[in-house]
């Protein structure tokens, strides 16, 4: 039972870190392709400003919790993964200090390196997360021992670079969708355009992505046995759908609301698949790490679930108020502190 | 080279440049807090700008340090996973502690401060810096009981093939842990003390912003007074934990073979680890290192031949760290003492002005000397005598590990000279006026 409720607060942080650093990953990704001056790039980075540093904790306390809660995954799953997620931190280091770093300098020059630096890493870190959650949804071809048999090349199979693309896309769309809700006049108009645009692709992109995992992985196996669980797919195409008539209404806070409804549907769709397991194995479902041989002692489970209950809601609490705060149009060059 | 040796490089160069920013977080926010409460209480201008001039130095380590710290969490279980999985129980549990207890508040109002100016109450955009002060600092206890757990295992049994954890409070009121925690917190406060004398005494000695920087040099030089005399004194206590927990660091950092009672203590000593002795021992001190280890002149001290090879930490490393950590530390004290006498005549002193400005570093590296100690001193255990440093590492080939050294040492070369050219700048241009 404890154990049951921490693989769904494992599976919790996960999805909420994608809904909320996934719109920072989308922003960096199109900046290339929406800015057109200094000016554009600066709202860019400030519509990300107030919330990208705080987004990126849950990631650490994601990774944290697989630590803290179940240690034999965390073991298994970042050494099996060890290239990608050595890639991944690279890409969050060098999109990381952008911020600080880009507006400091002077020189056209200066600015030019950290804005690639922005969108290369913003891209590879969608990527990758995709990557490397559709090969955890497929199962990675860990042995006995806990160890990989496979390397980078076999995690970028068909599903797992579909899933790539899909993160891709999912968070360009998101990113797009708080970009209009905090830039203003023609900035907010060119990403409510791109948001319209990216709508349709990001629902054959969803659409294609259920397909595969019927092919490709076991998820459906356990939506089979339990048909409740159904609810998870049908919240994506239902947060999808309404996302897309918010914007249509022109109520873009709306509309990113749903889009978060639908990442965080299209995470758990994958991770109430792969239950009782954290990390699959594609050899031997017996070398799989489930919540029951990976998990922690049942103190330390106690323990953490104390400290989850009570922090868990004051962080959401004042991160909410953030939220609402912070998400101001940007309109003057007072607004902009990057 | 394997993938230990690598691992243990990787983990070096990781921890090292990550240990360059922190401590100077630590302390910078307290003082830039304590500026801003300045200015909501006075109203005074003046430390408006100071705070938002110190602000933004600030902004740029805390920029790298949050970014490097994410390499240190991936790394326990990219490289270092038989350990993950040994003490995870309790080790993974502190980490998670950590992120939720103190990392999301630092970050999340970290922003609110730098976005918040002219969007908040003045009131509380001063409690913003405060808790992301108080948050920075929690996360720093947070870390070392985790560190401490490695270096003096308390608080657990061994069930099920690892250490499972059977008593919390024990855990997290380790007294080497807190030893340790004290000593780097008060290093990191000094640290940060003298950043600011450095910079303040720059300006003063061009002239510049005097009355501000004058301010902010008395704010730096009590931290760095205060912090180098507690660093120093409490870190001879610390010494008599390491001494009374882990023998062989101590025997190791005094390069110390013999087992004796009423050890001395050489001034001038030259380690020959090769053939188990030191090939110079001049002008001892009878008596000084059993005194100074176990507060009694007459004390056993267990040399490093009492130990199996095996078991014995690198000499040369630990010995020298251990010298360059308390040379330098005796030098802060005098330093801030002379700053004290003269606070009020430093511009006219340009050399002693100059010479704190090369003062900035050093804190840094004494720092750093400690942490070789603290880490290198710990070996070859990863766990103070439960699990070894080569035990615990990841089965992956060598190749992988390899690379990414390879790909880390780089991207943070790189990173450095960018924050140090960003630092540099923002010191000398000195508070915007507007």
């Amino acid at each position: 039972m404890l154990e049951t409720i921490w693989f769904i607060l494992w599976g919790v942080l996960w999805a909420l870190y994608f809904v909320l650093d996934g719109f920072d990953l989308g922003i960096g990704m199109l900046m290339p392709f929406l800015a057109k001056d200094e000016r554009d790039r600066r709202i860019m980075y400030n519509a990300q400003g107030p919330f990208w540093d705080g987004n990126e904790v849950w990631l650490i306390t994601a990774g944290g919790v697989t630590f803290a809660a179940f240690p034999g995954t965390y073991a298994v799953l970042f050494s099996s993964l060890y290239t990608p997620l050595l890639l991944l931190l690279f890409a969050l280091i060098i999109r990381g200090v952008t911020f600080e770093f880009r507006h400091l300098g002077e020189t056209a020059r200066w600015k030019r390196l950290w804005d690639i630096c922005h969108f290369l890493g913003s891209f590879l870190a969608a990527l990758l997360l995709g990557v490397a959650f559709a090969n955890i949804f497929m199962g990675i071809p860990i042995d006995a021992q806990g160890v990989n048999e496979g390397n980078l090349l076999s995690l970028l199979n068909s599903y797992g670079l579909i899933g790539g693309i899909v993160f891709v896309l999912v968070f360009c769309f998101h990113g797009s969708l708080w970009l209009s809700v905090k830039a203003s006049g023609e900035m907010e108009q060119r990403a409510k355009a791109t948001a319209r645009g990216l709508w349709f692709i990001v629902a054959i992109g969803a659409v294609v992505f259920l397909f595969f995992s019927a092919v490709f992985t076991k998820l459906y196996d356990n939506y089979l046995a339990n048909p409740v669980l159904f609810l998870i797919p049908i919240g994506a195409v239902v947060g999808l759908l309404l996302s897309r008539m918010a914007l249509g209404q022109n109520k873009q806070a709306q509309a990113f609301l749903w889009s978060g409804l639908f990442i965080l549907c299209v995470a758990f769709f994958g991770i109430a698949g792969i239950y009782p397991a954290l990390l699959p194995s594609s050899l031997n479902p017996a070398y799989s790490m489930t919540i029951t041989n990976s998990s922690s002692s049942t103190l330390t489970l106690q323990i953490m679930l104390g400290v989850a209950l009570v922090m868990v809601p004051i962080v959401l609490i004042y991160q909410l108020w953030v939220y609402k705060h912070f998400s101001y149009k940007l309109e003057t060059d007072e607004d902009l502190y990057y | 080279m394997d993938a230990l040796l690598l691992s243990r490089l990787q983990f070096a160069v990781a921890t090292f440049f990550h240990f360059i920013f922190v401590p100077l977080t630590l302390g910078l926010s307290i003082m830039i807090a304590i500026m801003e409460t300045k200015y909501v209480r006075t109203g005074d201008e003046e430390y408006k700008r100071m705070t938002k001039f110190w602000g933004k130095l600030f902004l740029i380590n805390f920029a790298i340090g949050i970014v490097t710290g994410i390499t240190l969490e991936f790394q326990f279980g990219t490289n270092w996973s038989r350990y993950s999985a040994y003490v995870g129980d309790i080790f993974g549990s502190l980490l998670a502690i950590e992120a939720t207890a103190a990392f999301f508040l630092e970050s999340t109002f970290i922003a609110v401060w730098v976005f918040g100016w002219n969007r908040i109450g003045k009131k509380f955009h001063a409690v913003t810096i405060w808790l992301v002060a108080i948050a920075s600092n929690v996360s720093a206890f947070w870390i070392i009981m985790a560190n401490g757990f490695m270096q003096h295992p308390v608080g657990y049994v061994m069930r099920n093939g690892r250490a499972e954890l059977e008593d919390f409070i024990a855990v997290i009121t380790n007294p080497f842990a807190w030893q340790q925690f004290l000593h780097v917190l008060f290093g990191a406060w000094m640290t940060a003390g003298f950043f600011v004398l450095g910079v303040s005494a720059y300006h003063l000695m061009k002239k510049n912003e005097v009355s501000l920087f004058r301010r902010s040099f008395n704010i730096g030089l009590v931290f760095a007074l205060v912090f180098s005399v507690l660093v120093a004194t409490q870190g001879h206590l610390h010494g008599n934990e390491v001494a009374k927990t882990q023998p062989t660091k101590l025997a190791a950092m005094e390069s110390h073979w013999e087992t004796q009672t009423n050890a001395p203590m050489y001034l001038i000593t030259v380690p020959d680890p090769e053939n188990e002795r030191n090939s110079v021992e001049l002008l001892g001190i009878p008596s000084l290192l059993s005194f100074l280890a176990y507060s009694n002149p007459d004390a056993e001290v267990v040399g490093l031949k009492d130990f199996p090879k095996e078991d014995r930490p690198p000499v040369w490393i630990s010995f020298l760290s251990f010298r360059l950590m308390v040379g330098l530390g005796t030098l802060f004290p005098l330093v801030c003492l002379l700053a004290w006498f003269w606070r009020d005549k430093l511009p006219d002193k340009q050399w002693f002005a100059r010479l704190l400005i090369w003062f900035i570093p050093l804190p840094i590296i004494a720092l750093e000397a400690g942490w070789t100690l603290a880490e290198v001193g710990r070996q070859p255990w990863i766990v103070y005598g439960m699990m070894r440093t080569s035990d615990a590492v990841s089965p992956i080939d060598t190749s992988q590990v390899a690379i990414t050294l390879v790909a880390i040492t780089l991207l943070y070369t790189l990173l450095g000279f960018a924050e140090v050219y960003l630092l540099k700048r923002v010191a000398e241009r000195g508070p915007v006026t507007h």
